[in-house]
């Protein structure tokens, strides 16, 4: 086939599957959250309930899709896509199996970090726009919240860039082929995982959204498809870094008998569930404690997960 | 950080616990007898109104979803003319049951009050009344009270004494 043909092909797949989960995601995490505290959840849509989410999509377009008058208008529209775009867009560097990777980038990690950079705009753009209290407050931890974990999650990632020796995603799952990362870099996956939980924004790191104290933080102003797309992005996250943790960490699509893709899928499958149990099992903590966590822990363990590595890597004269 | 772990794992384990949640609309929960639900007004065992349209129920109701006008019939029994009770506003709190005195207003086990027309939530006398005696069956307002109606006049109720001649008290 032509390459081009193929390519385009590739990408719409890939993002028809990335779109669909993450809407079923909506379906999966109510389940298992009722699950893991002995209820049912939704169960009436359909079988098993999983026409709910079409039934909540059918709603949530019907509902007014209401500006406040205060708010400036064109942020305030524009500010739920940019949250889409970055995930979207960082899917493209993600490798699911050795044919299906939309691009092929030696920078691909540096990319990833990059557009989680950007998606914080989203948050704050949409908090400040709202011109409301509780959006500015919920704007302003996240903004202060994803910048100081940002800074560890990079340094994190540096112990698998180091022993993979390239920043590319292939590069790195094809170095795991004798022994997955998240055993010499178990430190480093753990800073990971914690770093990405606060990335998505979702519990125990939800502070921007913060239902019980902000109303609902950030999109409080927001109705309809637009809170629908921070919704969706929300879970185009959690599937992003779940996928990320897989890939860096985990050995990729890398497994014995089962094709690659089913590999991967299950992997990110797993770490999705883990998320969701993170949600039901952990309390919210305070924001001074959170930010004294980043910089007061994580941030020296991950220099020193940075330099222990550094220096293995060198004794090992590589 | 193992508090935290352990929570995660106490909460992984509840997949094996059975789940507490009754399945409404196939199973059925279960209402006690006194349990306030759909308002009725009940009959006295000779099959007629037990209203005697005093107000007190309207009065009472902390929302103010009653309301009645009194009439009275050929025999000097008091009754509704109408009554009626907007159930979109009811708040099934019993007060109206605890004023009445006669134990003609009822709330009932039954909570199944759905509609899609808010105006089908007004129930008018007809609606309301049934043909039982509801949940004081041998109760009987107008033959213990010493009220005089056609045929029965002051004195001839149950368990009460002949009202005194004046005269005979008379020096
Ligand atoms: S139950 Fe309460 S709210 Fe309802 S009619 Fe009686 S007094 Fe009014
Ligand atoms: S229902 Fe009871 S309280 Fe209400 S008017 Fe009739 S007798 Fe009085």
């Amino acid at each position: 086939m032509n390459p081009t043909l193929l390519k385009i092909v590739v990408i719409l797949v890939i993002l028809l599957v990335v779109l669909n989960v993450s809407a079923l995601l909506i379906w999966l995490e109510r389940r298992l959250l009722a699950l893991w505290q002995d209820r049912y959840g939704p169960n009436r849509v359909g079988p098993f309930g999983l026409l709910q989410v079409v039934a909540d999509m059918i709603k949530i377009f019907f509902k007014e899709d209401w500006i406040p008058p205060f708010a400036d208008k064109w942020v305030f529209v524009f500010a739920p896509a940019i949250i889409m775009i970055t995930v979207l867009l960082t899917f493209a560097v993600i490798p699911f199996t050795p044919l299906f990777q939309i691009t092929e980038t030696n920078i691909a990690l540096l990319f990833f970090l990059g557009m989680s950079s950007l998606g914080v705009y989203s948050i704050v753009l949409a908090a400040w726009a709202s011109n409301n209290k509780y959006s500015l407050l919920g704007g302003m931890r996240a903004a202060s919240q994803m910048l100081s974990y940002e800074v560890f999650m990079g340094l994190s990632m540096m112990g698998t860039v180091m022993l993979a020796g390239s920043f590319s995603l292939r590069r790195i799952v094809e170095a795991q082929q004798h022994i997955w990362f998240v055993i010499p870099q178990f430190l480093g996956f753990v800073l990971f995982l914690i770093a990405g939980i606060a990335e998505t924004r979702r519990l125990p790191f939800d502070l921007p959204e913060a239902e019980s104290e902000l109303v609902a933080g950030f999109h409080s102003e927001y109705s309809g498809m637009k809170f629908g797309m921070f919704f969706v992005g929300e879970y185009l996250g959690v599937v992003l870094i779940s996928a990320l943790i897989s890939v860096l960490f985990f050995g990729g699509w890398l497994g014995p008998v089962l094709p690659p893709v089913v590999w991967i899928v299950l992997k990110t499958l797993f770490f999705i569930c883990f998320f969701i149990l993170l949600r039901a099992a952990m309390p919210r903590p305070r924001f001074d404690q959170l930010m004294s966590w980043g910089w007061k822990w994580l941030l020296p363990l991950s220099l020193a997960n940075l330099a222990i590595t550094g220096a293995v890597v060198l004794a090992r004269g590589r | 950080m193992w508090s935290i772990i352990r929570s995660l794992w106490l909460v992984l384990l509840h997949m094996f616990w059975p789940r507490f949640t009754v399945q409404y609309p196939d199973q059925k929960p279960y209402l006690a007898p006194r349990y306030r639900g759909r308002i009725i007004l009940s009959r006295d065992p000779d099959g007629e109104e037990r209203c005697v349209a005093c107000y007190l129920c309207a009065v009472a109701c902390p929302v103010d979803c009653i309301s009645l006008q009194a009439t009275e019939d050929p025999h000097g029994r008091r009754y509704p003319e109408w009554f009626r009770i907007n159930f979109s506003r009811c708040i099934f709190c019993g007060l109206c049951e605890e004023a009445c005195p006669t134990y003609a207003i009822q709330l009932t086990p039954d909570i199944e009050l759905g509609e899609y027309n808010r105006q089908n939530l007004v129930y008018e006398k007809e609606n309301l009344l049934i043909g039982g005696t509801g949940k004081y069956p041998g109760y009987n307002f107008w033959r213990v009270a010493g009220v005089q109606i056609e045929d029965k006049d002051k004195g001839q109720s149950e368990r009460e004494a002949p009202p005194a001649d004046l005269r005979t008290l008379l020096p």
